[in-house]
């Protein structure tokens, strides 16, 4: 988000999801889109094989759309600037970018082509295994379509240098004049029901809702009037920060809502020491879950189907979630718990219904100032929408970027924090499966999902396997610096040589007791694509 | 400008764009024709005759969901002959097939049900011998019984066209022709995805979500719509509600942003949390560290939480303080989060894990 904010001026995915399926060109990178966003992918399917679009898939890993693919490039993990840089490095020297847009609608190209003019085709494949004749056949059909439309998620951001790998994106996209077309653009598909809504109502350190700086006094300044209190204008601590904070007896309470950090934070075990190092721990959840379980207080809450409210999908459109059955025992909305409890507090909040705050956030939020109740009963509004009579906007940037001209961002290649090694010869990267969702307090309690996917698996190449001595379904042991779990191997090519994969929705095998905490220094993501790793017969 | 065709339908004249077909100019403007293969956004394919109309100077009736327009065409819709034919075909269908309404879970939403009805239509002038084929009874989630199915292929043109994901498709010919994965494999032993798109495209009883089976009737249930709680693409959907119990959820085409109707597992079938008894119901609170839960009532709770908060703040300032919100709760929850950590408590420590 960080990448897209400081190119475009909006972190948000900039195109509607409904454009995917009538462009010419699809480059998907990071992005295990039919397993992660599998309704999404199935436009991207219908674009190839119904509307004769063609599909670029830049991937370490043979996920499920490879099969719709007309080219997959297969990098080794971390190494996305190089393949990134060398598209644009081949654009540039075949004069196939975007000459005019480049001229009137961004700034930096300079920067940018001094900063790729050493990623020849040839570097790229010596560094990311790409064979170089893949990447200008790949550059050549990006380049030259009449609207290109790049994905990418979190298998792009989940990288010490997740940022550089956002920025690379919309370089090359801006490069090709992709940005503020229909069926072009940048797209971050969220892999959370409501990500974008979090950011978008300023749960974040930094920002109030829409984006308005807390350290900007003209917005404080509003926002103090409007909620009638002073507030402080230094950003505040993220969820990595938080908890070194708390090691260190800063921080002495923290409240949890709906959130598992226990589980899904790399380094569970330094998370543990955190939290258990808090005077207070309140978790406010539908479950009692890892984190739950060592807090102070527990509340419990409504889950989505027995409250009314909004969620904002990945692309912009702010939909409405309706109660269709009665909470459990005392289980509350958890909005009202929080205004229940402010009240306590001192600061009192007085709702009767979601309805009501969608009224409060209309008034201090401009890029929902016009989606209200009534406005999206029967379908859902994408921001920015200005005022009640705007009908929502489908693709941003039209015209001019939110922050006026584009800005290329000159990106060099990072190795990946933590590089393999005699006794960690393997790569590990994580990610979830079809079947199973983030930590696993839901989809573990469906039968269904249980019936298909029951435990985690170790997804490993034939080739590593017999170098091991694995069988497939041989007990496994994974071993990082940080930690060790065993699992039930599954021998694959869908992963590489010298990687392997694993997801992170099985307390029995928890991943993150083995993921490499460090953070990218400007998005806090942490580095969950790339770990190196011992596997060996358990 | 867009060229216009003139038709004349059971005597209305109606002017329509070439390309469409009779059925699309007929359903624009009221004129109903029965259909049971025809899908919307898969390919027309004429399978099951159903749909058939008169065309003035057409040699024999013609399928309106595949025949485009002409200018100056005349069709009716409702002469005996068409009726004749329709009759012919439903009764067919009801004679090759195993169509119990009482125990079947589509009585009351069937569309061949609803045509043997509509078509006025007492008994199948033929013998009813349904194929003899095994109930499909070995995952959880989807049943299948073939000798429901009406072979109108709307489950394989769902799974190839809507979703692409390429896994059913007919076999055999003729009186031996059936739906399925490949090699006659059930569901759970092929490469199924268990989107259930099929479910929602069948319609008859012939695909059914398994765990809806016996739990109420389509006139007992109540459908509210929401937005899927699992990943960012929002998917609309029908929360199909019985006895204060989510059965089942649905697809609807008529949402049509951002999945006209599609769905995947997830979505589908990955509601049973709602229900299940590990639900928090009370809030709990641990007195001493390291000591054990004990139940509390709300007001021990905010009590218990406030005291703490107060004297925190009091001790060690608002920055001591910090909270998670959620990237799984609502705009409305997240705004009031981060707006009582900022105006009531008084920092900026807020965070959630959009990073994760």
């Amino acid at each position: 988000m960080a990448g897209l904010a400081a190119a475009f001026g909006s972190g948000a995915m900039t195109n509607s999801i409904e454009e995917i399926e009538f462009t010419d060109v699809i480059l998907a990178t990071g992005t295990n889109t039919t397993e992660n966003h599998p309704v999404l992918s199935s436009r991207i399917k219908r674009a190839v094989r119904q509307n004769n679009a063609k599909l670029i898939v830049i991937d370490p890993r043979e996920i499920g759309l490879v099969k719709y693919a007309t080219i997959w490039l297969r990098q080794k993990p971390g190494t996305d600037v190089v393949v990134l840089n060398g598209l644009m490095n081949v654009i540039i020297a075949e004069e196939i970018f975007a000459k005019e847009y480049v001229e009137s609608r961004t700034e930096g190209f300079e920067a940018l082509k001094k900063a790729v003019s050493s990623y020849t085709p040839e570097y790229v494949e010596k560094i990311s295994g790409v064979p170089a004749e893949d990447l200008k056949t790949a550059a050549r059909l990006y380049a030259t379509a009449n609207k290109a439309s790049l994905l990418y998620a979190m298998g792009l951001t989940q990288h010490i240098n997740g940022t550089d790998n956002v920025k690379s994106c919309a370089n090359l996209a801006m490069l090709c004049g992709m940005v503020g077309i229909e069926g072009g653009g940048v797209n971050p598909l969220r892999g959370q029901n409501n990500v974008q809504g979090a950011c978008d109502m300023g749960a974040l350190p930094n920002v109030f809702p829409a984006y308005q700086a807390v350290a900007n006094d003209e917005a404080r300044a509003k926002f103090e009037k409007f909620w009638n209190v002073p507030l402080q204008g230094k950003p505040g601590k993220t969820i990595m920060e938080m908890m070194d904070s708390a090691e260190k007896g800063e921080i002495k309470a923290i409240y949890v809502m709906g959130e598992n950090p226990m589980m899904s934070d790399p380094d569970i075990t330094h998370v543990e020491a955190c939290l258990r190092n808090l005077d207070l721990l309140i978790v406010q959840d539908i479950f009692m879950s890892e984190t739950a379980a060592i807090a102070d207080v527990v509340l419990p809450s409504a889950c989505f189907a027995e409250k009314d409210g909004t969620f904002t999908n990945t692309d912009r459109r702010v939909q409405r979630i309706r109660k269709a059955v009665n909470a459990p025992g005392q289980a509350k909305a958890d909005w009202e718990i929080i205004a229940d409890l402010s009240t306590k507090m001192g600061y009192s909040m007085n709702y009767n219904s979601a309805k009501e705050i969608m009224s409060e956030i209309n008034a201090v939020t401009p890029s929902y100032a016009g989606i209200t109740y009534d406005r999206i009963e029967k379908e859902g509004i994408q921001w920015p929408c200005p005022n009640t009579d705007h009908p929502g906007t489908r693709f941003l940037h039209s015209g001019h970027f939110s922050r006026g001209l584009g800005l290329f961002h000159a990106v060099e290649y990072v190795p990946a924090a933590e590089q393999t090694d005699d006794e960690y010869p393997l790569i590990l990267s994580t990610g979830r499966v079809l079947y199973h969702y983030h930590t696993g307090t839901m989809t573990r309690l469906s039968k269904g999902s249980e019936e298909r996917c029951p435990e985690s698996l170790v997804e490993i190449n034939p080739f590593d396997a017999k170098n091991l001595g694995i069988e497939d379904g041989d007990t496994v042991k994974v071993t990082t610096r940080r930690g060790s779990l065993e699992a039930k191997s599954k021998i694959t090519k869908r992963s590489d040589v010298g990687m392997i994969f694993m997801n992170f929705h099985f307390h029995e095998a928890a991943v993150n007791l083995l993921t490499n905490p460090v953070l990218d220094p400007i998005g806090k993501i942490p580095e969950y694509k790339v770990c190196a790793v011992r596997v060996e017969k358990a | 400008m867009e060229k216009i065709c003139s038709v004349t339908i059971d005597g209305k004249v109606i002017e329509a764009s070439p390309g469409q077909t009779i059925l699309e100019v007929a359903r624009a403007n009221g004129i109903y024709i029965p259909t049971l293969c025809h899908y919307s956004n898969t390919t027309n394919v004429g399978a099951c005759r159903v749909c058939v109309v008169e065309v003035e100077k057409a040699r024999s009736l013609v399928a309106s969901c595949t025949m485009p327009i002409s200018h100056g065409m005349v069709i009716k819709t409702d002469t005996k002959k068409v009726r004749d034919s329709q009759k012919m075909v439903v009764e067919l269908l009801w004679a090759s097939g195993n169509h119990d309404c009482l125990s079947c879970e589509r009585n009351g939403e069937c569309e061949l049900q609803n045509l043997v009805y509509w078509l006025g239509i007492e008994r199948p002038r033929f013998n009813i011998e349904p194929p003899n084929y095994k109930i499909e009874n070995s995952n959880t989630m989807i049943q299948r019984d073939l000798t429901k199915c009406i072979l109108c292929g709307r489950c394989i043109r769902a799974c190839n066209e809507i979703q692409v994901n390429e896994i059913l498709d007919f076999a055999n010919r003729g009186n031996f022709a059936k739906v399925g994965p490949a090699f006659d494999n059930d569901y759970i032993d092929s490469e199924c995805y268990f989107c259930g798109e099929c479910v929602d495209a069948c319609p008859v009883g012939a695909i059914t979500f398994k765990q809806a089976r016996f739990s109420g009737r389509p006139w007992e249930i109540k459908k509210v719509k929401t937005t899927c709680t699992y990943c960012g693409v929002g998917c609309q959907m029908d929360l199909n509600v019985h006895n204060n119990r989510i059965i089942k959820v649905t697809g609807n085409k008529d949402y049509i942003h951002p999945n006209e109707g599609s769905l995947c597992v997830k979505g589908r079938f990955g509601m049973d949390f709602i229900n299940d008894s590990s639900r928090l119901t009370t809030p709990l609170i641990r007195k001493e560290k390291d000591g054990e839960f004990t139940e509390a009532t709300w007001k021990e709770a905010y009590d218990f939480i406030t005291e703490r908060l107060t004297e925190i703040k009091k001790k060690n300032g608002p920055d001591s303080i910090a909270g998670l919100s959620s990237a799984r709760c609502t705009n409305e929850e997240n705004y009031l989060f981060q707006k009582f950590l900022r105006a009531a408590i008084g920092t900026n420590n807020v965070d959630h894990c959009a990073r994760l």
